[in-house]
């Protein structure tokens, strides 16, 4: 079994379909006959391509314009949905992802589930995979009656492979007006500029928390991911305490990152920390005490003081790299 | 200028968490104020304060009348609560509590409702966009910054690149992130004086709002155990554990 239809919600990253977009036309392949896209914002022609190349037959469009996403581009989803029959929309962890399945579901008098890291068949019905008490429980819920299933997926939850199809076919939607709902506008958008590779996407990443001891302590932190080419993340503490930017930030209300090697310097390894990280293929661990949780998860874990491990390791590395 | 706040009240995290049989997460004893809910109340207090009056009022849906939170809230400075029991709905899925508190909401005049990105215990995140879909607001939603002029309302909103700068009109909703100010701490004024401020209970019924059997379509399948991740190789640093590591990621050929 099935299911018939599933619409995809599209993001993009730059000006590509974002990564956590082509993870779930991945899967909604595997889940359902037919796949479509839904896309919120101008070119949606730019993406078409890799959309299709992911799965999607057609990209639904619509342009809010400088309109803020949520009310108005739900009530295009919702009327979407109820017209063509979509069985499920997936959504990214994201924002927009957010306010939008919020609305819909509304709209839709349908539940959302939130923070998804699997999707799966239950007969005919779809199984949804979520965590809980930091990743040590495994949750699965189905959704049972007629009515369109909504799910939050978090990033990183599948990989992202291509279909080999054609573009998807662009085909415009009619943007509702939604009366005071929409009444909010973006006047402008800030981007933060990142150094080095997206925390989301990096093949190694070198994580730092309070064990670093004080802001100053981040550089071994910027020093190290430099040499390996890594991009930098941290625990909530130091990022509340100021010593980094929340954009660092992985764990439950932070990122979630599966890279190939995630070194953790001073971080203990609290349950809300782990759920970003613990799919890491390889995690190396710095820590003094030798009860840290993180000690206990990782591949190699090291007894020891940062200030002590880390510049030696840092000139050793140099060394090696000429 | 009216303000509504979102308060939710939930087990301590400090302490272990467990499940009932029926999957649900247990919330016996007392519930502390969501720490996220927190910066929610704070800044209704101070925006009540630059405006120059007005009533800030808590709404929370909690089980056994449970009103530790609110009081703590209420001790911050907020004028009155109202706290619907949710005793009739074990393990309320989102949809549902954003009906419930939709309809507590709906009793009161307000130019502005205020929640949290996400409670610390569920973190499903979408809560505040279901109340403003239900009652027709717009959302400002993911706040880091605040800003009130009048009608107008102008946030800095989280973005995943960076953020953007969006206004709207009130009346309006508004959901905020952990961290935006600084909560203040009840004083012992505050706190006596929170013992005698109005908090009205009310049952579901009392807000005539229609909801499902619990959870509508989504039922819980399973519970399991994740598989858990098995420690590696453990080293004491004698001074030269860097060694181990580089030849640890050159075995790994990252180096
Ligand atoms: C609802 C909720 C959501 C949360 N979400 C997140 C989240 O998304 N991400 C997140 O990270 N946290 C999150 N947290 C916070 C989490 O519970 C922890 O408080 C946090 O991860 C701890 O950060 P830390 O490991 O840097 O600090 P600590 O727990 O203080 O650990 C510091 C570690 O450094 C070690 N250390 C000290 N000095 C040295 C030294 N010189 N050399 C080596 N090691 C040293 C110590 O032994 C200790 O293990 C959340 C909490 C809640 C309640
Ligand atoms: N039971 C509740 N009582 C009061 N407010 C709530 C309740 N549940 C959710 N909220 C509000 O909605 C926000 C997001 O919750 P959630 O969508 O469950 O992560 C919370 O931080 C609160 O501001």
């Amino acid at each position: 079994m099935a299911l018939d239809k599933v619409l995809v919600y599209a993001e993009t990253e730059g000006d590509a379909a974002s990564t956590a977009t082509l993870e779930m036309l991945t899967k909604a392949r595997e889940l359902a006959g037919s796949v479509d896209a839904f896309y919120a914002g101008p070119h949606a022609d730019a993406i078409a391509a890799d959309l299709g190349a992911h799965g999607a037959g057609k990209v639904h469009t619509v342009d809010a314009g400088d309109a803020l996403p949520g009310a108005p581009v739900a009530a295009a989803v919702a009327d979407l949905v109820g017209a063509e029959g979509y069985n499920a929309v997936l959504f990214a962890t994201t924002y927009d992802g957010r306010d939008v399945s919020g609305r819909l579901s509304v709209r839709a008098d349908s539940p959302v589930i939130s923070n998804a890291v699997g999707l799966a068949l239950d007969g005919d019905a779809l199984s949804v995979e979520t965590v809980i008490f930091g990743g040590t429980k495994v949750v699965r819920s189905a959704f049972r009656s007629g009515s369109v299933a909504i799910v939050l997926v978090r990033p990183k939850s599948f990989p992202a492979e291509p279909s080999g199809g054609g573009a998807a076919e662009v085909v415009s939607a009619a943007l509702p007006d939604v009366g005071a709902a929409g009444n909010p506008k973006i006047l402008a958008k800030h981007v933060e500029e990142l150094e080095g590779p997206k925390l989301e996407d990096a093949d190694i990443v070198v994580s730092g928390g309070r064990g670093l001891g004080s802001a100053d302590g981040f550089k071994l932190v910027e020093d190290l991911a430099g040499l390996l080419g890594a991009a930098t993340g941290a625990s909530r503490a130091i990022v509340d305490a100021g010593w980094v930017p929340y954009s660092k930030q992985v764990g439950q209300t932070g990122k979630t990152v599966k890279p190939n090697v995630y070194i953790a310097l001073g971080i203990s390894g609290a349950m809300q920390h782990m759920v970003g990280m613990k799919n890491s293929k390889i995690i190396i661990a710095i820590n003094k005490d030798p009860e840290a949780p993180i000690l206990a998860v990782a591949d190699l874990g090291v007894v020891g003081d940062v200030h002590k491990v880390v510049p030696p390791l840092i000139e050793a590395i140099k060394a090696k790299q000429g | 200028m009216n303000i509504v706040v979102l308060v939710k009240q939930i087990p301590d995290p400090a302490g272990p968490q467990e499940l009932n049989a029926d999957h649900t997460l247990k919330r016996e004893g007392k519930l502390i104020l969501d720490e996220s809910d927190s910066y929610g109340v704070e800044i209704a207090l101070q925006l009540r304060e630059s405006a120059g009056g007005g009533d800030v009022t808590l709404v929370s849906m909690a089980p056994n009348g449970e009103t530790s939170g609110l009081r703590t809230a209420l001790a911050m400075g907020a004028d009155d609560a109202i706290l619907v029991g949710d005793d009739a709905l074990p393990g309320a899925a989102a949809l549902t509590t954003a009906k419930v508190l939709a309809g507590a909401i709906g009793r009161k005049q307000y130019d502005l409702v205020i929640g949290a990105v996400e409670s610390s215990d569920g973190y499903v995140g979408v809560v505040p966009a279901m109340i403003a879909e239900l009652l027709g607001l717009p959302s400002l939603t993911f706040a880091k910054k605040i800003d009130i002029d009048g009608s107008v309302i102008r946030i800095e909103r989280q973005t995943e690149a960076g953020y953007d700068e969006v206004e709207g009109a009130l009346p309006a909703l508004v959901s905020v992130t952990a961290g935006v100010v600084e909560p203040r701490y009840p004083s012992f004024k505050g706190i006596m004086a929170a013992k005698k401020k109005p908090l009205e209970q009310v049952t579901v019924a009392d807000l005539g709002v229609s909801v499902p059997g619990f959870n509508g379509n989504e039922e819980v399948t399973s519970v399991e155990d994740a598989p858990a991740r098995a420690a590696g190789e453990k080293i004491e640093d004698d001074g030269t554990a860097f060694e181990r590591i580089v030849a640890f990621l050159d075995e790994q050929k990252v180096l």
